[in-house]
């Protein structure tokens, strides 16, 4: 099949073009229906008791003084969850040697980090089960504590899960070529260590969920704040011993996600297993301080690296020893070895050399768990390549720009094997970068920067170039035997008025998912989006998948959606031409009329055409078929990840007597495949590019020695606001995947991928006159003072 | 503490333009009461800190913080949340402007920030988009970067600037 995605004058020419999203409307109306919006009858509240050791033995549990509050309904502890719930170990099979322990949804005997659920307590309103909670008297027995990382696998160390004898979860190593040999032979080698802090992704809407068991159903309907309903279908039904068609998982509004609502969280699994427990319904939202010490974190890792060049500035080879610590457990399903694992992959994307060796280990302490966030793994990867990248520019005196085009992969090098074994089937490194030197006036920029410079006055420039893995195969999880689709399906029905229905394995939060799926099956069909309407985020409703989760919204469910579209009105036109005596392929449909192709001219309306079909059946020929519905599934099946590529770049001010990081302006220029609608491409890159900042300049999440987290309030741990932010220009390269018509690859998290290096190269860019450098996130004022000799002790 | 929640006390005030009686436990924020009571779930509660703006609603024509005063405070205030707002007319331009510049993402800090938006706009005149940011300042948003709602805001300042203009300037 051939659309001409291209050529703006084609007829439906929806995909490529700004159409508005559907669901906004409602949303600035407050009209959107988020979980802590929908109140059911009979709904009780949990409030969670949670451990304020960050490793103790659990001894006895007093409930008495809580179940003396008015309102309390019932008090549960890890035993009584555990009698209707199965734990979970967050492993995969093909990631070796990784080990978990079995994870309960309340603790049973032992906590390992502060704020781990312990006990809960059922009231009728959230007010009483939170003062209840308060006074449960839980016995406590304090544990030794490991907090920290390089330490972990020490023999002095204490072991957290005596079980698995020892705190090491995970070790990768990945040896490609001749590293050792490289580095003996080159001309220059440059080194660093590199930090990426603690993150957490501080959604706006705190985690939610809403569960009804109904006895006499004998089914389970959770309303909940998920990036991934049937996952959370298959996850709910097996711990709870339900059949998997009789859990129901619906993902209406959510607010923010980033990955953190792709996980299973142990106190909303507590929370469904105490509603089959009492047969009603319960909700349970978290507050602001749970967020903080039980959404997973991210991004904890320590980098030993070094990179070695030839005199012409050409990567001979990148050395990278990473260690990351996740807290006690795993996170099931996905487990917590990916965020390594994809360091090890990623390091050196860009470009092209062979010899490569990556380490990561993965080991357990007692602090929240860290697991999958917005462009795992991509930050940290890019940091450690561009900061490498340069300081061996600087080394050589080379241009940044420079010593980047002389390594990156060619345009016409595709297909490629990277040396870390990542299959590339067509990326735009120098094109992006070309289109980014031009966007930003990068010899003017330069300029500025050495006139600011005369004044006293230290600006710097930073560019990163970034690979982003999208659109995973089974090869992520599938076939490590976690049940997360890597699949995804569309049904598109059209209804007798003509207008159009398509129900979607994807979920919305935020990006836009429904206004790109409606613009594409609106194209597809050959309607206007406005008479397509969306349905996502019910496992009982739509066809099986995914969710959204890996920039997968577009690539994947976008692609099952354009050929449900395309087959929709390969069944329209069938009946059509039956009806006006004429053949489909002589006939098209456009504006919701079935047309003349040559001419335009209408020949009968879609709403007739439902008319006839649904009601005047008996006039149509016997034995034609009537179904104007169609499904299709979509995967990938050519390579395990489609890659997108991008590069952005910094310019900031340092003022060198406070430390204070000032950002001027953001460029990124991205190709992530065909773009289906850019105003919402260009604002997932502006939102990513955001988050990305946070990790560079403000983000961290600090703990003590004894495992308690010193900073969760939003008041402390501070994110990007919008006096801080700089204006962003954001460009495109175009480089469709051949994998799918669309040829969409995804788009969702190239921003945070790239944001931190650059920011970093540019700090580092205005500080390397003064003869300082910094490596470790965030750069706090405290850290450049510091880096600039300013702060001893 | 226990003996404070428990406490109730008799408000009257109005919400969107309608008389509002009710019996509250003392210690109930009003961005509670608006969503648990009144079905008024547009405001959110995020960080009940004060600190995100996520509750903004205007309380006796201030952009206040639902979170942070309590039900009983409004006692005889006038208190509108974005439902009311919306029904008025009175922010369709802004609204409008948030949907066409794509200033929303998940929408959930959306009502409080056009609260908070409003808020600046009604002073009248052009803010520049500094101005605008430092306004916002207080309202936090996880999803767009707050480049496109600064795009908004400016764009519905610049054309409520204009409208006054011909208004005022008539013939001249
Ligand atoms: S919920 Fe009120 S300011 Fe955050
Ligand atoms: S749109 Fe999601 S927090 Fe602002």
């Amino acid at each position: 099949m051939t659309i001409a995605f291209g050529n703006p004058d084609r007829p439906n020419s929806y995909i490529g073009k700004t159409v508005p999203r559907p669901n906004a409307p409602r949303l600035v109306q407050g009209r959107g229906r988020f979980v802590d919006d929908i109140t059911l009858p009979r709904m009780a509240h949990v409030a969670f008791v949670r451990s304020p050791y960050a490793h103790a033995r659990i001894g006895g549990i007093d409930a008495a003084a809580a179940k003396a509050v008015k309102g309390v309904l019932r008090v549960f502890t890890g035993a009584d969850i555990a009698e209707v719930c199965t734990p979970w170990v967050a492993v995969l099979a093909h990631l070796k040697g990784l080990k978990s322990p079995p994870q309960h949804a309340l603790a049973t005997d032992r906590a390992t980090w502060v704020g781990e659920p312990v006990a809960a307590v059922l009231a009728t309103t959230r007010a009483a089960a939170e003062e209840a909670a308060s006074l449960v008297e839980v016995a406590y027995e304090a544990l030794p504590v490991v907090t920290d990382m390089m330490s972990a696998l020490d023999e002095t160390t204490p072991v957290i899960h005596p079980d698995l004898g020892d705190n090491l979860a995970f070790r990768r190593l990945h040896d490609e070529g001749d590293v050792e040999g490289a580095f003996a032979g080159a001309h220059a080698v440059v080194s660093a260590r590199f930090r990426t802090a603690r993150h957490t992704g501080v959604t706006l809407e705190p985690r939610s969920i809403l569960v009804d068991w109904n006895p006499a159903e004998g089914q389970l309907v959770a309303w909940h704040a998920t990036q991934a309903p049937h996952m959370m279908q298959t996850v709910l039904a097996k711990h709870l011993a339900l059949p998997e068609s009789r859990v129901r998982v619906i993902c209406g509004d959510v607010g923010g996600s980033y990955g953190i609502k792709v996980h299973v969280y142990p106190d909303e699994v507590a929370t469904a297993a105490i509603a089959k427990i009492m047969g009603r319904p319960v909700k349970f939202v978290a507050d602001r301080l749970e967020s903080f010490t039980t959404d997973i974190h991210a991004r904890d890792h320590i980098v030993d690296a070094r990179l070695a060049v030839d005199e012409a500035g050409r990567i001979l080879a990148f050395d990278v020893d990473d260690w990351t610590a996740i807290g006690p457990y795993s996170v099931y399903p996905r487990t917590s070895a990916i965020e390594g694992n994809q360091v090890v992959n990623l390091c050196g994307g860009p470009y092209d050399f062979a010899n490569y060796r990556a380490r990561t280990t993965v080991v357990f302490q007692n602090k929240t768990p860290t697991c999958q966030y917005r462009a795992v793994g991509h930050p940290i990867a890019v940091a450690i390549t561009e900061g490498l990248v340069d300081m061996a520019a600087a080394e050589l005196g080379m241009d940044p720009v420079e010593i980047r085009r002389r390594n990156l992969y060619a345009d016409d090098a595709y297909p490629a094997t990277s040396p870390a074994k990542m299959r590339f089937e067509g990326l735009s490194h120098h094109a992006s970068l070309d289109k980014l030197v031009a966007l930003m006036d990068y010899d003017a920029l330069r300029a500025d920067q050495a006139a600011a410079r005369k004044r006293g006055v230290h600006r710097g420039i930073g560019i990163a170039s970034f690979i982003e893995l999208t659109n995973p195969s089974p090869f992520m999880y599938g076939i490590g035997g976690a049940r997360i689709s890597a699949q995804d399906g569309c049904t598109v029905r059209m209804d007798p008025d003509g207008s159009v229905v398509a129900l979607s394995g994807v979920t919305e939060q935020g990006q836009g998912t429904e206004a790109m799926l409606a613009q594409i099956v609106a194209e597809g069909v050959g309607v206007s989006p406005s008479e397509v309407r969306v349905v996502t985020g019910d496992t009982q409703v739509t066809p099986y998948g995914g969710g959204t989760w890996a920039s997968r919204g577009a690539g994947i469910g976008g692609e099952a959606a354009l050929q449900a579209a395309r087959a929709l009105r390969d069944s329209i036109l069938e009946v059509a031409a039956a009806m006006l005596q004429s053949e489909p392929g002589r006939l098209d449909i456009r504006a919701g009329a079935v047309v003349d192709p040559d001419t335009g001219e209408e020949r009968l309306s879609l709403a007739e055409l439902g008319r006839i079909v649904y009601f005047r059946g008996d006039t149509l020929p016997k034995g034609l078929p009537r179904e104007l519905v169609q499904t299709r599934h979509f995967i990938t099946s050519e390579y395990p990840f489609a890659f997108t590529n991008g590069v952005q770049a910094s310019y900031l001010e340092v003022d060198v007597e406070t430390g204070v990081v000032t950002l001027l302006k953001h460029w990124c220029v991205e190709d992530c495949g065909r773009i289906v609608n850019p105003q919402l491409v260009d604002e997932q890159i502006r939102g990513g590019i955001v988050q990305g900042l946070g990790g560079a300049l403000y983000e961290e999440i600090h703990y003590d020695e004894e495992g308690q987290l010193l900073n969760g309030s939003m008041a402390d741990y501070l994110v990007p606001m919008a006096a801080e932010t700089p204006d962003m220009i954001v460009g495109h390269v175009e480089t469709p995947t051949k994998e799918s018509l669309l040829g969409a690859k995804g788009a969702g998290e190239a921003g945070t991928a790239g944001a931190p290096a650059a920011v970093m190269n540019a700090i580092n860019d205005a500080l390397r006159p003064l003869g300082a450098q910094v490596t470790e996130m965030p750069f706090t004022p405290e850290r450049i003072l510091r880096a600039l000799g300013a702060i001893e002790d | 503490m226990t003996e404070i929640v428990r406490d109730r006390i008799d408000v009257a005030l109005t919400v969107n333009g309608e008389p509002v009686e009710a019996r509250v436990p003392a210690g109930q924020h009003l961005i509670d009461f608006l969503r648990l009571e009144l079905g008024l779930t547009g405001a959110h509660a995020s960080c009940e800190h004060g600190v995100c703006g996520a509750c903004t609603i205007r309380v006796d024509g201030d952009a206040v913080r639902g979170c942070l005063m309590l039900a009983a405070q409004a006692d005889g205030a006038e208190v509108w949340t974005v439902e009311g707002l919306t029904d008025t007319g009175e922010i369709a331009d802004l609204q409008a402007a948030f949907v066409a510049r794509n200033a929303l993402q998940c929408g959930f800090c959306t009502p409080g920030m056009l609260v908070a938006a409003q808020e600046l706009l009604a002073r009248g005149g052009a803010p520049s988009r500094g101005e605008i940011r430092e306004h916002l300042s207080g309202n936090y948003c996880r999803c767009t970067g707050y480049e496109a709602i600064v795009d908004a805001v400016e764009a519905v300042a610049m054309a409520r600037a204009g409208a006054a203009a011909q208004e005022g300037g008539g013939g001249a």
